[in-house]
């Protein structure tokens, strides 16, 4: 619907699972950052003169 | 049709003389064709405004919402899945309601049937024999009434009331051979960036003028998040972005709600079918919960129960 593939993760983390949390964490940021800067859902600039 | 009106009428006064009731919302005769509109009735002498025919698609749950008086509705099957859930979602009470069940015979498409003549419609009216008669300028038509069909309807398989105190008529056959979700499934089908566009097509005429949001009944937040403005959490122009926003998550607010009774999509004044939307949900809910909206007062909607086993491969 114009939402990237691979930008929108779910997970399921109990608060007593930190370790869980910092490897999803992890995993997502990789995979977002591999993807580079975001292009949808981006608004330009309104130029003003 | 006359048979509904007049037992509508006849309910109507009964319940208001009776004390029964302090009010009946029906629908009276609008001040165009093809617009009928909602009437709220509280006196017995006032009943002879009611009408039922096939443009009486605006739904009644809408204006049930947070109401303290004891009421009689009129209710087809859409609207009576909307009462349903209006009672789950504690916006009214069942003990505060008459329904008056209408087993409906689909109604039309004021915009199909623009579209099939030239010039200003001055009156249409339909025949027994399921014919619909067009009239204005300098023309009359005559269309079968299963070509000129709200779309929802075409598809539907809830006509008869699911909750009802009486009936205003033996209830009709239900369609069982409908494919309710070939449009989704095409829909489904393309690639991420076909998607993209075709979403990006279905509401680039949007101006968001929000009458879809007001014509649903799921739709009673005092304050919407497109109104908030501390956070805005939408901007409120014609940017793309925005215009999406609002979309998705109008259509995401009535999952597992939506019944597709189309009020939203009759609502838009440029005709945006915004159903492609909550249609896609509704299928999603019905393959993955076997749910569907406001059947039933004794089960919990998808979105507010706790199933260990509920499909959930997307989480990680
Ligand atoms: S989203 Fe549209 S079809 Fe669904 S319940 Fe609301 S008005 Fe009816
Ligand atoms: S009714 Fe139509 S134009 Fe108005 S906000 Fe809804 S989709 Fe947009």
């Amino acid at each position: 619907m114009g939402i990237e593939p691979g930008r929108l993760h779910f997970s399921w983390i109990s608060s007593a699972e930190s370790t869980k949390f910092v490897k999803v964490a992890t995993e997502v940021t990789q995979a977002v950052k591999e993807l580079g800067p975001n292009r949808h859902f981006v608004k330009e600039k309104v130029k003003v003169a | 049709m006359q048979e509904y009106t007049d037992k509508i009428r006849q309910i109507a006064r009964r319940l208001l003389e009776e004390g029964t009731v302090d009010m009946v919302i029906g629908f009276r005769k609008g001040s165009m064709p093809i617009m009928n509109e909602p009437c709220m009735v509280r006196r017995p002498q006032d009943v002879d405004q009611l009408v039922w025919d096939s443009n009486c698609g605006i739904n009644l749950a809408n204006y049930l919402t947070d109401r303290k008086e004891k009421i009689g509705v009129v209710a087809k099957g859409c609207d009576s899945r909307n009462i349903v859930t209006h009672i789950i979602e504690n916006k009214i009470d069942r003990d505060q309601l008459h329904i008056i069940g209408v087993p409906c015979g689909a109604m039309i498409d004021k915009r199909k049937i623009a579209s099939l003549v030239e010039g200003e419609i001055t009156d249409v009216t339909e025949t027994e024999a399921g014919k619909v008669i067009v009239k204005g300028e300098g023309f009359e038509k005559s269309f079968d009434k299963a070509e000129v069909l709200q779309e929802n309807c075409a598809i539907c398989i809830h006509r008869n009331p699911v909750v009802h105190d009486e009936m205003v008529a033996e209830p009709v056959e239900e369609q069982t051979d409908v494919d309710r979700y070939a449009d989704i499934r095409e829909i489904e089908a393309m690639s991420d960036a076909e998607r993209k566009a075709f979403f990006d097509d279905l509401y680039k005429e949007c101006i968001r003028c929000y009458a879809c949001r007001n014509a649903c009944p799921l739709c009673y937040c005092p304050t919407c998040f497109v109104d908030e403005s501390r956070p805005q959490w939408v901007g409120k122009g014609q940017n793309e972005n925005d215009i999406r926003t609002f979309h998705f998550l109008r259509a995401y607010h009535c999952a597992g709600r939506c019944t597709d009774c189309g009020a939203c999509e009759r609502a838009c004044p440029v005709g945006i079918k915004v159903r492609m939307l909550t249609k896609k949900l509704e299928k999603d809910c019905k393959e993955l919960f076997d749910w569907e909206a406001g059947i039933s007062l004794e089960n919990r909607p998808p979105l507010d129960a706790y199933r260990p086993n509920d499909p959930d491969e997307f989480i990680k």
